[in-house]
């Protein structure tokens, strides 16, 4: 499904990931735990094509295609999605407006006719309703004035109704209280299928605990250093990272 | 006495000094208000960019030649508004439409012959050059007196038909406590016309006008229209202008608070792209106390385009408690899109609360990669927003319909460029 090859990137001439070679299989859930500033955010960045990075070796293949000379919405429409850590404001653009051009323009790609303003409709009240979106947040502009918890729980809701085939979360539990993290969680785990690729980026197991990976991979100085089951992110919780930092320098 | 220093004369110059001489015999009223305006445009000439007023819009420069006598014609249609009483004028003429009940007219050349108005009387407007033309020329136009009552939204469609230098004058004579919604359109065909249109209201104690002005010039036209309205006691008033064609456009708006605790909101929505200048040249005077005054200027430049804002409050003395806020926004889409925003306050009285503030910026680079990470192509992230942008401008037109059509022109706009 995703596979990262030996992956460089800087950024204004400062190196950022060092060699990073990952893989998550179709159906996997993989986590990614790591330090701040070891390179978790820029992963998610250059996997979902942001223009600000230079990638000055490897390749990044999802479903065997290399996305790294798509757009940012080409990857997206080709099954990418990524969970915002930080999802922005945009002022003056109506949530519904911005839904519709997201899921218009992946049906358009693919050859789709629109869908209909009922379809359309019912298929935003459905998702709300299973994430306990408020129908007065959908009439608001996107995300403006939101708490941290529904812009997560916004962040799901673009998942669910986009459909995609490979999903990456970066830092979702971050601003979050534990009810929150419990839906957004719930939101997740429905997703999860035999069909489709995750990777889940966090600092610590607490969303881990909600959202139970398949594998668990260490990030240390833009490159993975561990990789193995669950049991790894309760011994992090436990150690912290301060081995794995050795281990990368 | 001595000789002021002029540049040698343009050929519009001259052929305005000609256009005069031959004219004015003709024009209806007393010749001296416009020998007197005339007079202090023939001994300038057209300002160039060392008159401060001009100096981001040079119209010396912009108006090598003068566009001959538009020809009377009946025209072509024009955008119609639903819900809207329509009065339209081609090149300037007034084509005989029914004004609704409430909703006097009088052709502006028997109110001159009659000597019950006189030209030039806002305050604001009393030296500048486009007026100063206008008042010297204006032949064409109407008065219009609005009594306490009116309900039907009036709309002035000006339609252009062929090229043609024009000059029309509208008053705008708004009773105490009347009610009005008036929608100025400007439209045109491809021709290098030239359009100098002034719409001045004279608004009465309490009374509330909407002003809605929609420039659809052609692409090689000159656009210099002025709004300037003057408020007695509570009066409130609001304009905006939607900004689309014309190939030069410099667009004046005086407001004049001559009663107390009167309300001004000027805005403004511009699109501009290829070779289009467009300028937007504000002065609000706040002559007497209590007046509040709010602008919202949004001006989105592409290409090799050039925006100009020039916005000023006046606080006079007298005029104490006065709130002024004035904002000018600019969105760049290209390296070679330029803005030049000039906001001033002068203020002569001790307790006032007046703020301005100017940007200039491109899109955020963040905002549009969210977008595009759900899917959605470049060109449409930036044309949605640059839609959220300018929405600000629109929120508030009453009219829900017009709102939406401003809006949807604005969005057609935009998608042009996305194809």
């Amino acid at each position: 499904m995703l596979n990262i090859k030996n992956l460089h990137v800087e950024i204004d001439g400062k190196k950022i990931l060092n060699g990073l070679t990952l893989s998550v299989k179709a159906g996997e859930v993989a986590a990614i735990m790591g330090p701040n500033g070891s390179g978790k955010s820029t992963l998610s960045y250059v996997v979902a094509g942001k223009e600000d990075y230079t990638v000055t070796e490897g390749e990044i293949l999802l479903n065997g295609v290399n996305i790294l000379d798509m757009e940012a919405h080409e990857r997206a429409v080709a099954g990418l999605f990524l969970a915002f850590q930080y999802p922005l404001e945009i002022p003056g653009v109506a949530t519904m407006t911005f839904l519709k051009a997201a899921m218009n323009a992946k049906r358009k790609a693919h050859g789709l006719a629109e869908l209909s303003p009922g379809d359309f409709i019912r298929a935003v009240r459905e998702a709300g309703a299973r994430l306990g979106i408020d129908p007065e947040m959908l009439k608001r502009p996107l995300n403006v004035g939101f708490s941290g918890g529904e812009k997560k729980r916004m962040e799901i809701l673009q998942m669910s109704l986009l459909d995609p085939a490979f999903c990456i979360l970066d830092e979702t539990d971050s601003g979050l209280d534990i009810d929150a993290l419990r839906i957004v969680a719930e939101g997740v785990n429905a997703l999860r299928g035999p069909e489709r690729g995750m990777l889940v980026i966090t600092h610590y197991q607490r969303l881990l605990d909600y959202i139970v990976p398949d594998t668990v991979h260490v990030m240390a100085a833009g490159r993975i250093v561990k990789t193995g089951g669950p049991e790894i992110a309760l011994d992090l919780e436990k150690n912290g990272y301060a081995d794995y930092l050795g281990a990368a320098a | 006495m001595s000789t002021p220093v002029i540049l040698m004369r343009t050929p519009a110059e001259t052929a305005l000094i000609e256009r005069f001489a031959d004219e004015k015999a003709t024009l209806p009223g007393a010749a001296a208000a416009r020998e007197e305006a005339f007079a202090r445009f023939a001994a300038k000439g057209l300002p160039t960019k060392r008159v401060e007023s001009y100096h981001y819009s040079d119209l010396r420069a912009a108006m090598r030649s003068l566009a001959p006598r538009p020809a009377l014609t009946k025209a072509e249609a024009g955008r119609a508004f639903s819900g809207f009483t329509r009065l339209s004028f081609v090149n300037g003429v007034f084509q005989g439409e029914a004004a609704p009940s409430g909703i006097t007219l009088e052709p502006l050349a028997e109110a001159l012959e009659a000597g019950c108005i006189t030209p030039n009387a806002v305050m604001g407007a009393a030296s500048d050059v486009v007026v100063d033309l206008n008042t010297a020329f204006a032949r064409e136009g109407l008065v219009l007196h609005v009594a306490k009552g009116v309900t039907t939204p009036l709309h002035l469609a000006f339609i252009a038909a062929g090229p043609g230098a024009g000059f029309s004058r509208m008053i705008v004579d708004v009773a105490p406590g009347a009610c009005l919604t008036l929608l100025e359109t400007h439209e045109g065909g491809a021709e290098a016309y030239q359009v100098n249109a002034m719409v001045e209201f004279r608004l009465g104690a309490g009374a509330k006008v909407e002003h809605l002005h929609l420039n659809e010039a052609g692409q090689a036209a000159m656009m210099l229209t002025t709004l300037a309205t003057t408020l007695a006691e509570e009066a409130e008033f609001s304009s905006l202008n939607v900004a689309l064609g014309g190939a030069f456009t410099r667009h004046q708006v005086f407001v004049t608070f001559a009663g107390e605790n009167a309300k001004s909101t000027i805005k403004g929505a511009s699109l501009l792209s290829g070779t289009q200048h467009h300028d937007t040249t504000l002065v609000v005077d706040h002559a007497l106390a209590l007046g509040i005054s709010r602008e919202l200027f949004k001006t989105v430049v592409d290409d090799a385009a050039q925006g100009v804002f020039q916005g000023k409050i006046i606080v006079r003395q007298y005029a104490q408690k006065t709130d002024g806020q004035m904002a000018s926004n600019a969105l760049l889409l290209s390296d070679e899109a330029g803005m030049s925003n000039k906001p001033e306050l002068e203020i002569f009285a001790d307790d006032v609360v007046c703020a301005h503030g100017a940007t200039c910026g491109a899109l955020d680079e963040s905002q549009l990669f969210y977008l595009m990470a759900r899917g959605i192509p470049k060109k449409e992230a930036e044309a949605m927003l640059i839609e959220a942008f300018l929405a600000e401008a629109l929120d508030e037109v009453t009219h829900e319909e017009t709102r939406e059509v401003l809006s949807g022109l604005l969005s057609a706009a935009l998608r042009r460029r996305v194809s």
